[in-house]
């Protein structure tokens, strides 16, 4: 594993010798301050905590997330590099898992670049931090899942247009699958233990109880463990494929 | 020593490369020679471990390919084809991660990478972004990546592919220098680069291999080798009177010149000065050919001959 953070420290480089950093630093920055104050209603509220922010992450992810993901494994097959970088003495794992955690601290900068929205809670009110603090963590797991996704159809794909839009479609079915709109669909003709589980697949409902402060294993393990099963499945893939 | 045992790949249902076995000797330059779509950048694909192969196995200094591969991959340096590069890096970055794949650190890596870096005359662009290089910048700094390690055994998979004949030329003399104690595979479409580099030509076509020898041994399945060629006045009176020779086989005339090819009895070409000195013809040139490996490669790949 010791080119893992060879490939992790590339990945970063890339990152930031190209417009794509900072371009989805600030459009991130721009589209959670518009979230949070105007549809949120932050202010009206008049309560001090962080829900009208985080309440809206998830649907910024589902858009920014594969817009970072997307060009993982494509862009690297359209230009033949995966060929440089898999005949290096670097597994195919450490390639893998070097480039999502690359993508999955990038992500992480742009969260932590949120703090003054923090700041400003705390100037104003007297909110609970060790909510704020798990809601962070929980907003980073479930980018992390989006993440891991978008990279597995990265692979599949020499189009990053085209891994954009499988990623969009697969992230929102795993975003709404808690919905009534996605349940109702199956309320009726399957039992009640399935549609439990097709709920609990939900990102919405584990992400939603983690930022209201509650540090549930379950849903920690239920992040860790999506994440592991789409980069597994990106490592087969990549392996499918990275020769067409 | 590199040894491959009955490589086989297919893609569905194309065979691209068909039960290829050899083994190359350390102080080697082989070329891989064939066709487009012949199976050499499959085949390379395959040594280098980038590709499974279908069935068959290859060993880079006996550690395989499938089951040691970080052992064989550490003793290879790989060009593929088109010379991919992370363009948006610097000349400097990207080789720093490439030597630190490799496993350098620190003062090894620093010194690694300016060797090659000097080895490349890569000095006036280290600076620069990939991608605002001209292609014979590119190319280089391809090549500098797969020597940086100093491996004992090179896959180029045609290094001198659009570059222009200076480029060409200094690529050539950089796979030449290099060469040594060391294995070289140059895949290649280019015939003169055959004869100006290799030791050793392998030419495939259809995935399959279909000769393998040294570039003289080739030239000498040519119906060329040990030809003669006139250019003179009276071409027809000439062939009419040099066909008649018993070292002559045969006689051909093409664009302006008269060419006589061996009967193998005999020296060709000491009969055919005999003959011109006696007859007095006004001869303004006379060339014993050592063969032409375009007629051989066409020959042995099977593609019908154009009609003159």
């Amino acid at each position: 594993m010791s080119n893992l953070s060879v490939v992790l420290k590339r990945e970063l480089a890339s990152y930031f010798a190209t417009p794509v950093a900072y371009v989805f630093i600030v459009i991130y920055l721009i589209m959670s301050a518009v979230f949070t104050f105007y549809l949120g209603g932050f202010f009206e509220r008049e309560i001090a905590d962080l829900e009208p922010f985080f309440r809206f992450h998830p649907w910024l992810y589902l858009f920014l997330v594969p817009a970072i993901g997307m060009r993982l494994w494509a862009e690297e097959r359209k230009f033949g590099t995966v060929e440089l970088l898999l005949t290096l003495p670097i597994t195919a794992t450490e390639a893998v898992l070097g480039k999502f955690l690359a993508a999955w601290l990038f992500i992480g900068l742009a969260l932590v670049l949120t703090f003054p929205i923090w700041i400003t809670v705390n100037i104003l009110g007297d909110p609970d931090n060790g909510v704020i603090v798990a809601a962070y963590l929980g907003s980073w797991l479930m980018a992390g899942g989006f993440l891991a996704i978008s990279a597995c159809l990265s692979a599949a794909t020499r189009t990053q247009v085209v891994a954009f839009i499988l990623s969009v479609v697969v992230c929102f079915l795993f975003l709404l699958s808690g919905l009534p709109m996605v349940l109702d669909l199956f309320r009726g003709w399957l039992p009640q233990a399935i549609i439990d589980g097709i709920a609990n697949l939900s990102f919405l409902v584990h992400f939603t109880s983690i930022s209201r402060g509650v540090l549930d294993v379950r849903d920690l393990l239920y992040f860790v463990l999506v994440i592991g099963f789409w980069l597994a499945a990106n490592r087969v893939v990549l392996e499918l494929k990275k020769a067409d | 020593m590199i040894r491959a045992q009955s490589l086989t790949r297919r893609y569905g249902p194309l065979l691209a490369v068909d039960n290829l076995s050899f083994e190359v000797e350390p102080g080697t330059i082989l070329g891989f020679l064939g066709p487009n779509g012949a199976g050499k950048s499959t085949t390379m694909k395959m040594l280098t471990g980038f590709l499974e192969p279908t069935s068959g196995s290859a060993q880079i200094f006996g550690h395989d390919i499938r089951n040691d591969g970080l052992a064989a991959r550490r003793r290879l340096g790989y060009l593929p084809e088109g010379a991919p590069l992370y363009g948006e890096l610097s000349v400097e970055r990207f080789l720093s991660f490439v030597a630190e794949a490799r496993g350098f650190r620190g003062d090894e890596l620093r010194r690694r990478r300016h060797a090659a870096i000097d080895r490349l005359n890569l000095g006036e662009v280290a600076g620069q972004t990939i991608e605002t290089l001209s292609k014979g910048f590119k190319r280089r700094v391809g090549i500098a990546q797969a020597i940086l390690h100093d491996p004992p055994a090179l896959i180029l998979d045609e290094p001198t592919d659009g570059l222009d004949p200076n480029q060409k030329h200094e690529v050539r003399r950089l796979i030449s220098e290099m060469s040594s104690d060391k294995i070289m595979i140059i895949s290649t479409h280019i015939l003169e680069e055959v004869d100006a580099l290799c030791t050793r030509a392998m030419i495939i076509a259809r995935g399959r291999l279909l000769a393998d020898d040294s570039p003289e041994g080739l030239l000498k399945r040519s119906r060329y080798h040990n030809a003669v060629t006139l250019v003179l006045d009276d071409l027809q009176v000439a062939a009419s009177r040099l066909g008649e020779l018993s070292e002559a086989a045969e006689v051909e005339v093409r664009r302006g010149r008269l060419t006589i090819f061996p009967s193998g009895r005999g020296d060709l070409f000491e009969a055919v000065t005999r003959v011109v000195r006696e007859s007095g013809w006004q001869v303004s040139q006379i060339q014993l050919e050592s063969g032409r490996l375009d007629e051989v490669f066409r020959t042995v790949t099977g593609a019908p001959e154009r009609a003159a």
